[in-house]
């Protein structure tokens, strides 16, 4: 049996090297270039054309349940070897068994069958950055565990159903469409770090260098958090320059060193760039284990003053990075997991929960309210809380 | 007596007119990778304005300095519409610069300028006598009355011109009218019935009647072969290759770039097919570009750029991979040592396609350590791997390690960049020349001195009227003539 690939405690860019970025506008697009090219692990897009696709997280696929409900332009299928010899990229066949279709003229819907599915031996596919989106919009989902008395009816029955987020498609982040168009893809490519007006958008890594060749414009389908939406209205392009010290060289041999010594100062200029996501304490999920890979979402810790990340990963089982797929929330939406880890971890005691966030309890509600889980609460405590506001 | 303010004044003069020639040399107005054509024809067009408002002398010079043929033909008609402000004493210099220009235009780029002449309602007495004059000496204008028709109309009426011949009665009185003397009249007269007649006309006549008397595309290609021209066999050759027959070319004959252009085309397992046939058809187009020029450059290297963005736009295909390309097979041909240094790197040149980044500070300082005397750069100056490497590389090597100036350094750039009113440059130690077609590159050599800022405006000026007086010389009949002082210069662009 071998060893399984380890959970991810913190992302980093293992088995990867980061390459000079490329700027274009507001956008700043950083190659990553991996070390070692193997071929037992291939991802490959397939492309659905519904307006809107529900996929069903629990039970038959046409049955009451759990329902996610999005737009989703494309699904990634992940096809492994166990024994290290290549596997095929499958993506683009033809796969009817993949949910079924509805709806006819201007609306389709297609129901699918959970976030991750496997369809063969050694081939799994899932719904890209929406199984991590899942993931955050699952969190405490069931609602209060004890029915205090200030929640309301729904509360406690459904919990915090219908929970919704939102966010923008990277064709509305202005100048990523021209920055994806004229980037230049490098040899050994299989990913990048995504920023916009220099804030990381996002970071996207896949094993193989075809797949990232085949799956660069697909970066545009994806969806981003809605303020890097605003950061791109204002972005401008920014003027970085590394220089070579001239008294340092004497000979061409000089001038060689230096080279790559400037050269791997923008690489970890870059990766200082992102310590928002690397390097910080990841808390993660396993969702699919395939051979030595492992399938997993993850999230940063959430803490509200802070950049914060929810994404999914692939590692193998020596912890080399071989999927990896981010997405930035926005300050809101932090906020809102971060009410909802506090009222958790207080059992859902409002009292409680406020002298742990040092506030009194009214001002609580009024969080809560503001945040949108008013509906959580029944009407005269949130009247009361609003007038001795 | 030099003042300070008129040095000044120099300087901008200077710099404006290098900046011109420069985008002269590299602007078509068409879409680039990394700008738009309304973009570029803005840019350029503000930059014609500007130059000839401030410059008139030499904006009318420029018209020798080897700019390409979209911008001879913009000089032309500006020249042409404001012939009222040329000062008296250079009335006759523009005047013979203007109708030399044309008359080196090619046949179709001419006959376009002539009917631009009309859509920009410029009608004055200059205007209406190079026309006349341009016409009068045309060797063959029945077949060009066939093949540019309409443009032919046009310049005619709006010059007010009377044409020899059944020429008028062909134009204007319409071909149905009557049968013709002159045969090539009368075989387009019987097109319009008989398909016979439609072989004897040029190709892109026939075309029209083909469809019209709906001939199979093999059988009309099979039958016309022998009425094109080179261009359009080599146009056609995918084509041909499609309707399973072939057209008869030979690679050699066709120019530099416009061969590396097709080569591109083709797929890399074809292009390895025929190895042999490419390798000499491009050493025919190298010798023929440098017939006129047999002197050699010394120890040359390129650093020729195959990124992505040198796959060009859907206006210009692959064309400044092209340009590097033709580039290298040019120096080949014209130095003592050559060696090529493709980025990313490449081993068989005949493998070359536009994929990766553009690192152009790794194959710099190999140049540099193989000890080239003359580096020269092709590429659309866009550094990203790292940003500003090569640019610094040269600095640093110019100021610490080669301060007597032994190695020269020039980027060539074919691709204007429409912000900057240049072609983009890659650093300041490095001076950047436009370079539309390969053949033209011993003529950018000679200019790259100016480029880098070292040389005065009048030297620049010497330099203008130098190629103003070979271009007014009177030539024998026959082509134009590249001139071999054109090599000494390059050379003497190495040396500096």
């Amino acid at each position: 049996m071998t060893a399984h690939a380890p959970l991810l405690e913190a992302a980093e860019l293992r088995g990867l090297e980061l390459a000079p970025s490329q700027v274009w506008g507001g956008i700043r697009i950083v190659p990553l270039l991996r070390r070692e090219i193997r071929e037992d692990l291939r991802l490959a897009k397939r492309s659905y054309d519904e307006d809107l696709m529900v996929v069903s997280l629990d039970g038959e696929l046409i049955a009451p349940g759990v329902k996610y409900l999005s737009y989703v332009p494309h699904g990634l299928v992940v096809s492994w070897s166990a024994d290290g010899t290549a596997a095929a990229a499958y993506g683009t066949q033809f796969e009817s068994r993949d949910g079924k279709r509805f709806g006819k003229g201007p609306c389709t819907v297609r129901v699918a069958h959970r976030m991750a599915r496997r369809e063969d031996k050694n081939r799994l596919r899932f719904l890209p950055l929406h199984l991590a989106m899942e993931g955050f919009l699952a969190l405490h989902f069931g609602g209060p565990e004890v029915a205090w008395s200030e929640y309301s009816r729904r509360a406690t029955t459904t919990g915090l159903d219908p929970r919704t987020e939102q966010s923008v498609p990277g064709w509305w982040i202005h100048g990523l469409e021209d920055a994806l168009r004229v980037f230049e893809i490098h040899e050994r490519q299989v990913g990048v770090l995504l920023f916009v007006a220099e804030a990381l958008a996002s970071a996207f890594v896949v094993p193989h260098p075809d797949d990232y060749r085949a799956l660069h414009r697909t970066l545009l389908e994806d969806f981003y958090g809605t303020l890097l939406f605003h950061y791109g209205l204002h972005a401008t392009a920014s003027r970085m320059e590394a220089t070579i010290d001239e008294r340092n060289v004497s000979s061409l041999a000089d001038l060689r060193r230096e080279l790559g010594k400037m050269r791997a100062e923008w690489g970890t200029f870059h990766a200082e760039m992102a310590t928002g996501l690397f390097g910080k304490k990841l808390r993660s999920e396993r969702i699919y284990r395939a051979g030595p890979f492992q399938l997993q979402r993850f999230a940063t810790d959430l803490n509200p003053s802070e950049e914060n990340h929810i994404g999914e990963a692939m590692v193998r089982e020596t912890g080399e990075l071989e999927y990896l797929k981010t997405f930035r929330l926005s300050a809101a939406q932090t906020r809102r997991a971060f009410l909802l880890s506090q009222l958790a971890s207080q059992n859902w005691n409002l009292d409680a929960t406020a002298v742990l966030l040092r506030q009194s309890k009214d001002e609580l509600v009024r969080r809560l309210e503001k945040a949108g889980f008013g509906y959580l609460l029944k009407e005269h405590v949130l009247q009361a809380a609003r007038r001795r506001h | 007596m030099v003042t300070a303010d008129s040095s000044t004044t120099k300087r901008i003069e200077r710099e404006d007119m290098v900046m011109f020639i420069n985008a002269c040399f590299a602007c078509t107005g068409q879409k680039e990778f990394y700008s738009d054509a309304h973009g570029q024809g803005v840019s350029i067009d503000f930059l014609h304005e500007y130059i000839l408002g401030n410059y008139r002398r030499l904006y009318a010079r420029c018209l020798a300095a080897g700019i390409n043929h979209f911008n001879k033909g913009h000089v032309i008609t500006n020249l042409l519409a404001t012939g009222q402000l040329t000062p008296k004493a250079q009335r006759e210099e523009e005047g013979a610069l203007i109708f030399a220009a044309l008359r080196e235009l090619p046949t179709q780029r001419a006959y376009r300028v002539l009917e631009s002449l009309r859509d920009r309602k410029i009608n004055n007495r200059r205007a209406r006598a190079v026309a006349r004059r341009f016409l009068s000496e045309r060797n063959d204008l029945a077949f060009e009355a066939l093949k540019y028709r309409n443009k032919l109309r046009a310049a005619t009426t709006h010059a007010h011109l009377a044409l020899p011949g059944e020429l008028g009665k062909f134009l204007f009185r319409g071909w149905q009218r009557q049968r013709f003397e002159t045969p090539l009249f009368e075989k387009f007269r019987q097109a319009h019935y008989a398909k016979e007649a439609i072989y004897e006309l040029p190709y892109t006549i026939a075309e029209g009647f083909a469809a019209k008397h709906e001939i199979p595309r093999d059988e009309f290609l099979a039958r016309i072969e022998a009425r094109m021209t080179i261009e359009e066999k080599l146009r056609l050759q995918q084509t041909a290759k499609r309707e399973t027959t072939t057209l008869d070319l030979d690679l050699g004959r066709v120019g530099l770039t416009r061969l590396a252009i097709y080569l591109l085309a083709l797929p890399v397992s074809e292009r390895a097919k025929s190895r042999a046939v490419i390798e000499a058809a491009f050493q025919q187009a190298s010798l023929r570009a440098l017939r006129r020029a047999p002197r050699r450059l010394g120890r040359v290297a390129a650093i020729l750029d195959r990124s992505f963005s040198s796959s060009g736009s859907s206006e210009k295909r692959r064309r400044p991979l092209a340009v590097a390309w033709a580039t290298s097979q040019l120096l080949r041909a014209a130095s003592e040592e050559y060696r090529a240094f493709w980025t990313p790197r490449l081993d068989d040149e005949l493998q070359v396609v536009a994929q990766g980044q553009s690192d152009l500070a790794t194959p710099l300082l190999e140049a540099l350590a193989w000890g080239a005397d003359l580096i020269l750069i092709v590429s659309d100056g866009y550094e990203n791997d790292p940003p500003h490497g090569a640019a610094e590389v040269a600095r640093v090597f110019k100021n610490r390690l080669d301060p007597d100036r032994k190695t020269s350094i020039v980027h060539l750039n074919p691709v204007f960049d429409a912000e900057h009113y240049a072609p983009r440059s890659i650093g300041s130690a490095i001076p950047t020349v436009g370079l539309r077609d390969a053949e033209d590159l011993l003529t950018m050599l000679g200019f790259a001195r100016f480029a880098d800022g070292s040389a005065p405006l009048s030297e620049l000026e010497d330099y203008l009227a130098e190629r103003v007086k070979r271009m007014l010389r009177p030539r024998s009949q026959g082509a134009p003539q590249r001139d071999p002082s054109e090599a000494d210069e390059a050379v003497e662009a190495a040396n500096r």
